[in-house]
C-alpha cells in the first residue's frame, strides 16, 4: 500500500485499499449477517427439500414414463433440484443489496474511502459461499432419496462447480434488480416472475421433449436448462458432456460480463 | 485568515424537472460548526449528499478542505464522516464489530482499529453493550453508535444530517454534549436541522434555506436580533379579530398572522414589557382572544419573518 500525494490540503492519514481486500471486509460482513440469522438459511433449505421429497414420490411416478429408457426421474431431478435451489438463492443477493439501501448503510459505503466494487463483490462472494453449505446440504438429501452418481467423483464435483458458477453469475443479475428497486420486499416481488418462466420451464423438473414445440426452443436453450442438463450429464453419464458444459459456461461467462459492469455502475450513482 | 474547510459555491441540483438545489454558497471555516437549517424538502440533505460525494452536483461547485467533490471523490471521503437521520449501522453486528467494519473499509491498522474502537465505545458510553447485537438497541444508541462509526478514522470535517430528529429530549442533550466535545477538538462540522435551538445551541454560524435557496446567514444572535429574540403569540378565535389584531399589535414588534394565530416578534429581553403592552392593547381594542404566550423563536417563526409563510405552508413534496 502507498501513500497517495496529497491533493491540495487533505491529509494522507488514510490509506488507500485495494478492491481485493475491501471485498474481503464486505464478504465478512455479509456472512456474519447470514450466521445472525440461521433461520434465513434453514428456511432457503425447508423448501428445496420440500422439492425433492415431491418431485421424487408424488411427481415422479407420472414423469418417469417419460424419461429414457434404463434412467431413473431421482437422478434426472437432483441436478434439477440443485439448480433450481440456487437460482432461488441468488434472490437473497437482491434482497439484502435493497435492504442495505433502503436503511442508508449503502449512504454509509459509498461515502468511506473505499472499493467502488467492494459492497457487490463482497456480497456475491457471501451469497456464493452460502450457496456452497446449501448445495452439500442438498447433496445429502439427495443422497438419502437414493439418488446415484452414474459417473465418478469428478464428475459430481463437476457438477457442482458448474452449479455453483451459476449461482454466482445469477447474483449479478440479482443485484442488479436489488440496486433499481430499492427496497426489500419489492425486490421479492419484482424477481418471483423472472425466476418462474426460468425454472419451470426449463429441463429441471421435466424433460423438454413433453414440451409443447413452441416452448421447447426456449426451454432447451435457456442458462437454467443448459446448466441443468450440463450438470446432469456429468452426473449421470449419458448425453454430449462437453457440448452442454461449454454451453453452460458460456452462459455463465457471459451473465457476468454483462451484469458485473452494468451493478457497480449503478451501486455508483444509487441514490 | 485560514481557507475554509469547506467551500461551496453556487452549488446546483435538479431531480428531473425538479431544482431540488438552486445555487446555494457557504463557507465553513476550519474548526467551526455550520447548522443549515431549514424545513423538510427545504434541500438541506441533498447538500449534504453533494458534499459527502452520494450526490453529483449538476452546476456549482463543492471543496472540502480544497478537494472537489467532484474531481476527487475518493480523496474527500477520505477527509470526511457522515452520521445520517437514519441510523445507518448494521442490525445483525454488534456495535463493536460495526466499529471494525468501519476501521477496516477506511484501512486502519488492525492494531489501531480495536484500540480506536474501544476508545469511542467508551466515549459514546456503549461499552456494556459493545458486544450485544445493534438491533437489541435502543433508538438513542443506534445514534450513537451512528456517530460513533462516522469517527473511527478521525475525519477532520464531520457532516451531522438531522443528528437529533426522532430523539427523546434525554437522547437529544446526551448527543449534543457528544458534538460539542467533538467541536472542542477542533473538528469541523456541517449539521443539518429543522430545529432552531439545535442550531442556536450547537452552531457558530446558521444558513437559513428554504426551497433549495439560501434566504439568511449570520450567527444565531445575528438571526435572532433580525428576528426579534422572543415571540409574543396570540391566537384569536376568528381571521377577523387576527388580521384586527395584527394591525393593532404593530407598535409592539413586527406582526404577522397565520391565520388565527398572530406573532409578534420583539426585541430580546423586553419580552415581559411587550406583552404587557400587548395585553394593554388588546384590552383597549377589545380585542377577545383565546390564549396569549410569551416564548422562545422557533424555526416557524423565522420563516414567517423571512418568508412571510410558515414551514407548514410549503408543499413538502421531496424526502
Amino acid at each position: 500500500m502507498t501513500a497517495v500525494a496529497a491533493p491540495a490540503r487533505a491529509a494522507t492519514r488514510v490509506k488507500r485499499g485495494h478492491a481485493g481486500g475491501d471485498a474481503v471486509t464486505m464478504a465478512w460482513r455479509n456472512l456474519l449477517n447470514i450466521k445472525r440469522n440461521p433461520q434465513l438459511l434453514v428456511f432457503a433449505t425447508i423448501q428445496p427439500v420440500i422439492f425433492v421429497v415431491m418431485f421424487r414420490y408424488v411427481f415422479g411416478g407420472a414423469i418417469q414414463g417419460s424419461l429414457p429408457a434404463g434412467q431413473t426421474y431421482v437422478n434426472f431431478l437432483m441436478p434439477g433440484i440443485f439448480v433450481q435451489t440456487i437460482v432461488f438463492g441468488a434472490l437473497t443477493t437482491g434482497v439484502g443489496l435493497a435492504d442495505d439501501l433502503s436503511k442508508g448503510l449503502i449512504d454509509r459505503f459509498r461515502s468511506l474511502p473505499m472499493a467502488r466494487s467492494a459492497v457487490l463483490v463482497g456480497r456475491t462472494l457471501a451469497d456464493f459461499v452460502r450457496n456452497f453449505f446449501v448445495v452439500i446440504l442438498m447433496c445429502i438429501v439427495g443422497f438419502i432419496v437414493g439418488w446415484t452418481i452414474g459417473t465418478n467423483v469428478w464428475g459430481l464435483l463437476g457438477a457442482i462447480g458448474i452449479i455453483l458458477a451459476f449461482s454466482y453469475a445469477l447474483s449479478w443479475v440479482f443485484a442488479n434488480v436489488g440496486l433499481t428497486v430499492k427496497d426489500a420486499e419489492t425486490a421479492q416481488a419484482v424477481s418471483f416472475p423472472i425466476l418462474a418462466p426460468l425454472v419451470f420451464a426449463s429441463s429441471a423438473f421435466v424433460p423438454v421433449a413433453t414440451m409443447p414445440s413452441w416452448l421447447q426452443g426456449w426451454a432447451r436453450n435457456q442458462p437454467v436448462s443448459v446448466v441443468v442438463d450440463a450438470a446432469r450429464s456429468l452426473t449421470i453419464g449419458v448425453g454430449p458432456t462437453s457440448e452442454y458444459v461449454i454451453k453452460a459456461l458460456i452462459w455463465i461467462v457471459g451473465i457476468i460480463a454483462v451484469c458485473a459492469p452494468i451493478a457497480v455502475a449503478r451501486y455508483r450513482r444509487a441514490v | 485568515m485560514a481557507e475554509p474547510a469547506i467551500v461551496v459555491d453556487h452549488l446546483v441540483k435538479c431531480f428531473g424537472e425538479v431544482e431540488a438545489v438552486k445555487g446555494v454558497s457557504f463557507e465553513v471555516p476550519e474548526g467551526r460548526v455550520l447548522g443549515l437549517l431549514g424545513p423538510n424538502g427545504a434541500g438541506k440533505t441533498t447538500v449534504v449528499r453533494m458534499l459527502t460525494t452520494l450526490l453529483r452536483p449538476d452546476g456549482g461547485t463543492a471543496s472540502v478542505l480544497g478537494v472537489d467533490v467532484r474531481r476527487d471523490p475518493q480523496a474527500v471521503r477520505a477527509e470526511i464522516g457522515l452520521a445520517g437521520q437514519y441510523a445507518a449501522v448494521d442490525e445483525n453486528l454488534t456495535g463493536r464489530e460495526n466499529l471494525v467494519l468501519v476501521g477496516k473499509l477506511t484501512h486502519l491498522d488492525g492494531d489501531e482499529i480495536d484500540a480506536r474502537s474501544r476508545e469511542l465505545l467508551e466515549q459514546f458510553a456503549l461499552v456494556h453493550a459493545a458486544d450485544r447485537l445493534v438491533r437489541t438497541y435502543s433508538g438513542g444508541m443506534r445514534r450513537r453508535l451512528d456517530l460513533a462509526a462516522a469517527l473511527v478514522h478521525r475525519p477532520p470535517v464531520l457532516f451531522l444530517d438531522e443528528p437529533t430528529t426522532g430523539l427523546d429530549p434525554q437522547g437529544r442533550n446526551e448527543l449534543w454534549g457528544v458534538i460539542q466535545a467533538l467541536v472542542e477538538r477542533g473538528t469541523t462540522v456541517l449539521l443539518t436541522t429543522q430545529y432552531l435551538e439545535e442550531a442556536d445551541v450547537l452552531a457558530d454560524n446558521i444558513v437559513v434555506i428554504d426551497h433549495g435557496s439560501v434566504i439568511a446567514e449570520g450567527t444565531s444572535t445575528e438571526l435572532k436580533e433580525r428576528l426579534g429574540a422572543t415571540v409574543v403569540e396570540i391566537a384569536m378565535r376568528d381571521d377577523d379579530g387576527a388580521g384586527r389584531a395584527v394591525e393593532a399589535l404593530a407598535p409592539v414588534g413586527s406582526a404577522a398572522r397565520d391565520g388565527k394565530l398572530v406573532r409578534v416578534n420583539v426585541p430580546g429581553g423586553a419580552g415581559p414589557e411587550s406583552m404587557l403592552e400587548a395585553v394593554r392593547i388588546i384590552d383597549a381594542e377589545r380585542l377577545d382572544p383565546a390564549t396569549m404566550v410569551l416564548r422562545e423563536p422557533t424555526l416557524d417563526d423565522v420563516f414567517l419573518e423571512l418568508t412571510g409563510h410558515t414551514t407548514s405552508d410549503d408543499d413538502q413534496g421531496d424526502e
